[in-house]
């Protein structure tokens, strides 16, 4: 198990299953707030759900409306366990902070791929990789 | 974070649940990206408007506030609706999403937010001076006040811009400081620009490839503000370009250094790629024109090419309420309606619930539009330049 430090965006811990997305995510054409669906043609998780996934992507991209999805994921009890990112940006920071969804950033998220499994200590800003099959 | 004693006092609950709860995300925001204190904010601009978009948890979250008597301390305004908010009955919008977009529209008037319904605040009254300190969310706007303005703001989410407008305040980070504004990719572009959706594909094609960067272009020979703000749109839509510098065009670009600078070339044969890449259709149900919401010049130039035309599918031209007005006033708005056509205010093809009233494929000029329309609106795409799109709809 190998330990990365970050930094905290939205406090709290979980640990679960990866979604990795190597392509930015906009939550708002992306991502469909009622089923947890992504939704935007093309891309790599078209048709995957975030629900109960640590949801791993680089950065956040489109439409500031993101936020309000995330937070609507969270109403709607389809949000991911946990955001991972190389670089949160404010759409998605303020999306995690009302939501409560545990996330950090500055993370090397190029070393986890889909189906590893992770511990997210959000408050201490650190995220534990365990590769899928070891 | 440095807290004033006033501050302080929001924190601790002195001003009411509300301020406390929007305040507290400000600093915690601020604490994230490295503030050393709050500055103030002249204006904001609030997304997240559309029942589409927000849903019911949304309505939620903007009655309570409205209903526990917040108020905006400095001049705020709203984007797009789902639907036109004064002529939604003739435009088919269903009755039960209507009821629960006029509730959010009440619930931000009632919050003092001016009920502008656009996404080009900067042409309809709410125009920033450069350098000065705004918090704005609406991508595409973002992009026009830090580039073409040369305003300063980050990428604001939706309820971010929000506590902004409550609290009069913004953490000082990011795009409000010098250093966060440096050229940061070149992009050569060699292509010829020469419609509004030329300059469309540009930018898709170049945040599609740029993210979260800021683009410095040289080779961009001239360009209107209406260019601008499609070049803007799609890089923020296809990336998170928040600001971009153009050489000769926008107020910093002289102020750049570009030398070592990545560099990127965008070639006419690109820009030919990006129209037919986002052209997943063939015959269009309905075209719609005005993303972001059209200019009182765009709207002039698509009646003068109207004059006298009858259209054999409907056309939708999207635009404030604002420059409608004078759309009206000119007799631009009669043209468009005599060749069967409509202005249509408050709202757009991307926000609007166009995917329930019956059409699948929408033809449009926009970069931005082409980008959101497959997923979110479930319809095929046709992106192309104007003259191409009306030669398809004109008998």
């Amino acid at each position: 198990m190998e330990t990365m430090r970050g930094r905290t965006i939205s406090p709290g811990r979980v640990e679960g299953e990866s979604l990795v997305s190597k392509e930015p995510i906009g939550f708002y054409g992306g991502i469909d707030a009622k089923t947890g669906i992504f939704i935007e043609k093309g891309h790599e998780l078209e048709g995957k759900s975030v629900k109960g996934k640590i949801l791993v992507f680089p950065c956040g991209k489109g439409s500031t409306v993101g936020s309000y999805v995330i937070y609507g994921l969270a109403k709607n009890n389809q949000a991911p366990l946990a955001i991972v990112n190389k670089e949160t940006e404010t759409i998605v920071a303020t999306g995690v902070i009302l939501a409560g969804i545990p996330c950090v950033d500055r993370i090397p998220v190029e070393k986890i791929s889909t189906g590893d499994r992770l511990v997210v200590d959000a408050t201490a800003g650190t995220v534990s990789l365990t590769k899928k099959g070891q | 974070m440095h807290l004033t004693n006033a501050e302080e006092r929001i924190l601790s609950g002195e001003n009411g649940e509300v301020l406390e709860r929007m305040f507290r995300l400000l600093v915690q925001l601020g604490d994230i990206y490295g503030a050393d204190r709050m500055i103030p904010v002249r204006s904001a601009q609030v997304a997240g408007v559309s029942y589409k978009s927000i849903g019911d948890p949304g309505v939620e979250f903007l009655e309570d506030y409205a209903a526990k008597n917040a108020k905006v301390r400095i001049v705020t305004f709203l984007n797009p609706a789902g639907m036109d908010i004064e002529d939604w009955q003739k435009l088919n919008v269903p009755k039960g999403f209507a009821e629960k977009q006029l509730r959010i529209m009440s619930a931000f008037k009632k919050m003092g937010i001016v009920v502008s319904a656009t996404c080009t605040p900067y042409l309809a009254g709410n125009l920033p001076r450069f350098r000065e300190h705004i918090a704005w969310s609406e991508s595409s706007a973002i992009s026009f006040s830090n580039s073409v303005i040369g305003a300063r703001t980050n990428r604001e989410g939706g309820p971010s811009a929000l506590a902004a407008a409550l609290c009069g305040v913004t953490p000082n980070y990011g795009l409000h400081l010098d250093e966060n504004r440096k050229a940061q990719i070149f992009v050569e572009v060699s292509a010829k620009l020469e419609d509004n959706a030329d300059f469309g594909a540009l930018g898709y094609v170049v945040g599609k490839q740029v993210k979260n960067r800021i683009p410095y272009f040289r080779g961009i020979k001239d360009a209107d503000t209406d260019q601008l703000k499609a070049l803007g749109a799609a890089m923020a839509a296809s990336g998170a370009v928040a600001l971009y510098h153009a050489e000769d065009l926008t107020p910093e670009a002289h102020l750049m250094e570009t030398k070592g600078l990545e560099k990127l070339t965008v070639a006419d044969k690109d820009i030919e790629e990006t129209f037919s890449k986002l052209s997943t259709g063939k015959e269009p149900d309905i075209v719609i024109l005005g993303c972001p919401h059209s200019s009182l010049r765009e709207i002039m130039t698509i009646a003068r090419k109207l004059e006298g035309k009858k259209l054999k599918k409907p056309l939708w031209v999207c635009t404030s309420r604002m420059v409608r007005e004078a759309a009206n006033r000119m007799g631009f708005t009669q043209t468009i309606e005599m060749a069967g056509g409509k202005v249509v205010a408050d709202t757009c093809m991307v926000v609007s619930p166009i995917e329930d009233m019956g059409y699948k494929t929408t033809a449009v000029n926009s970069g931005k539009a082409a980008n959101y329309l497959p997923g979110f609106c479930k319809q095929n795409v046709i992106f192309g330049r104007l003259d191409t799109l009306l030669e398809k709809v004109t008998a």
